[in-house]
């Protein structure tokens, strides 16, 4: 196993260095001028001068290093000063990935956005994983009633059916219509005692659950379709013959057995689920990651895009590295030696 | 399978048994898939409105009614009008028209790469390991942000190429073609792998049929179900994204506008004029979910383990 992980890291690496240069590429190429919302009145060698501070005088390949240095040795440098309070040498002028719009390093507007994100996407894919485990169970134990009939269009609809649609309709009945819950996410607001609790849980019920619903949804069918696969196998029927209760011989031989494939899925959905959110975010104007990539994109701040985009991919090949070391180590079935 | 269709005494199948052909079990067994018949139902039902729709009702989408601004539905106006005095019913209609061309052109871009990757890497077998490491590249790409990054970089350039409506609809459906391909590369290879094996493509080989001749007669007709089935599931695929990157305003302009475009026009009012954001919405919704079911009944169909 120790072997497989590490093979499966050994290829990893190469990946993340093709897609970081596929994204640094992509937007260094691109026909656009980063100076060129400044005023015309500059004159162009005050304009040159710009040009050079943002760091773009030298070649392409020097840029493409410098910035694989900054993303992974002086930032996790920085991380892990920050963390543990002690310095290294030189951690003055140590390069930082900054900005364009805001002249501050990237990171730091990434960890300031990190929290707002985590809570939204991190508790909808919790709910998510609640709604559709129970649901995909009965409609696999009792295939083709209509719990399972109703079951399976609403998980169709749930998919069918974009986020930012569903947010919106949420928004008309219950802000617009009813008017109980807000719709714009306040991320200022402090949780101090019970009221302001109450507060903080009314404005994440809606973006929660837009997510929730959608990730449910995709979520229910691999459930049933797991559960379905090993509701047939023999040592159910030995389970059962032995005189076990149908519950146990339910939650505790076929559930155990089906969540395999799920939790793998589980882990594989995470970092979409990331992407997904830049919509959710938009939506309920959550200021997390998603927003930040949205102000960077319209801003054009090439080093904000290219870092978040790069950290989105990250997250997918960590996030499969970790699915395909889950599944090696929960299904004793399969052997990667 | 709830309902298996209902099979006729001995005598006729025996008498039918030689006018079966392929697509006609397919077809039977798709009519017996409900769902699958009413997605299909629905999304014509669609598809006329909005290619038909525009002659009946022959405002101009375009035209400012600025007296009539914010109105609710009327005769005149079955879907009220926006904060310009639009009518949005033949908003709808021409956004629909987009959307749709747009979730088409992009599956068919898809389609013609998913299956020529795929049957390339299942063919040729040196191809096989680096074209599927880029497809597991492509597969491991943050697709959303790096759709809206392209279009950001690439809009303004390629509308003074080809023109402000030509230029956007290009790019759009390009990016979502390239990013859409590798499922059906996978599928196709997998399904290219098993049916090369087979004896008749080896006994096609022996009479010395070229490579070509394999590819195009033997092969691909053998793979068409899982082509197909990944087809209705690209134009869902398609008219999602497309509407995600409008509804984010990185899609088409507002005098432009394709359902996702409508609808993000639409939020900023929805205090005053909700229709304006169901209506689109619901178009989009709609299509997605029936071209899904259309997709699930042709699954069930094409699948010969389950015809009876």
């Amino acid at each position: 196993m120790l072997n497989f992980t590490f093979r499966r890291l050994m290829f990893a690496v190469p990946t993340l260095l093709v897609i970081s240069f596929i994204i640094f590429a992509l937007l260094d190429l691109a026909p656009n001028d980063p100076t060129g919302n400044l005023p015309l009145t500059i004159p162009p060698d005050v304009r040159e001068q710009i040009r050079e501070n943002l760091g773009l005088g030298q070649p392409f390949h020097i840029r493409y290093m410098k910035w694989l240095e900054q993303f992974f040795i002086n930032e996790p440098l920085n991380v892990v000063e920050q963390l543990f309070g002690f310095e290294f040498a030189g951690s003055e002028d140590r390069l930082r990935i900054r900005s364009w719009a805001t002249r501050s390093p990237v990171v730091d507007l990434i960890v300031e956005r990190m929290p707002q994100t985590l809570w939204v996407v991190g508790m909808s894919y919790v709910v998510g994983i609640l709604i559709a485990l129970p649901i995909g169970i009965i409609s696999a134990y009792k295939q083709y009633s209509i719990f399972d009939q109703i079951g399976s269009f609403v998980s169709m609809v749930g998919f069918s059916v974009p986020t930012f649609f569903t947010g919106v309709v949420l928004i008309v009945i219950f802000s617009v219509q009813l008017q109980w819950l807000p719709s714009i996410y306040d991320t200022t607001h402090e949780v101090t005692d019970l009221s302001s609790f109450w507060v903080q849980v009314k404005q994440m019920i809606m973006p929660v659950m837009v997510l929730a619903f959608f990730n449910a949804a995709q979520l229910s069918r691999f459930v049933r379709a797991s559960m379905l696969d090993n509701l047939n196998m023999d040592y159910v029927r030995t389970a059962r013959a032995k005189g076990m209760s149908e519950t146990i011989v339910l939650l505790i031989h076929v559930l155990r057995n089906s969540m395999i494939p799920v939790i793998t899925v589980i882990a594989l959905g995470i970092p979409q689920i990331f992407s997904g959110a830049i919509i959710t975010e938009q939506i309920f104007r959550v200021n997390g990651l998603g927003q930040l990539l949205i102000i960077g994109i319209q801003g054009a701040d090439i080093p904000l895009v290219q870092t978040l985009t790069f950290i989105f991919a990250v997250l997918i090949i960590l996030f499969n590295l970790i699915a395909d070391v889950l599944y090696g180590i929960l299904d004793p079935r399969i052997r990667y030696d | 399978m709830t309902d298996a269709p209902v099979t006729g005494s001995r005598i006729d199948e025996a008498q039918t048994a030689e006018a079966r052909s392929l697509w006609g079990d397919v077809w039977r067994q798709f009519r017996a898939h409900k769902g699958g018949v009413a997605g299909a139902v629905i999304f014509f039902a669609i598809v006329l409105m909005i290619v038909v729709g525009p002659y009946f009702h022959d405002i101009d989408p375009q035209f400012l009614d600025i007296r009539s601004k914010n109105q609710g539905p009327s005769f005149k106006h079955p879907m009220g009008t926006d904060n310009l005095g639009r009518d949005m019913f033949a908003q709808v209609l021409a956004g629909g028209r987009i959307s749709l061309a747009v979730g088409v052109t992009a599956m068919l871009l898809s389609l013609f790469l998913g299956t020529l990757i795929g049957v390339l890497a299942g063919f040729i077998k040196w191809l096989d390991g680096p074209l599927m490491r880029f497809t597991d590249l492509f597969l491991a790409l943050p697709l959303l942000p790096l759709l809206l990054v392209i279009i950001m970089l690439f809009r303004d350039t390629l509308r003074n190429l080809f023109g402000p409506e030509t230029g956007i609809f290009l790019l759009i459906v390009f990016v979502i073609g390239i990013t859409s391909w590798m499922q059906t590369a996978r599928i196709v290879r997998g399904d290219v792998l098993a049916v090369k094996e087979q004896e008749f493509v080896l006994a096609a080989r022996s009479i010395g049929t070229r490579q070509q001749r394999i590819i195009s007669r033997h092969i691909l007709p053998n793979v068409l179900s899982p082509i197909m089935v990944s087809a209705t599931l690209g134009i869902a695929n398609a008219i999602i994204t497309e509407s995600a990157l409008s509804f984010l305003g990185l899609g088409f302009p507002s005098d432009f506008p394709t359902w996702g475009r409508l609808l993000y026009d639409g939020v900023n009012f929805i205090a005053i004029t909700p229709e304006r954001v169901i209506w689109p919405g619901l178009a989009i919704s709609l299509s997605v979910l029936s071209v899904n079911f259309v997709g699930d009944g042709l699954r069930d169909a094409l699948d010969p383990r389950l015809r009876s």
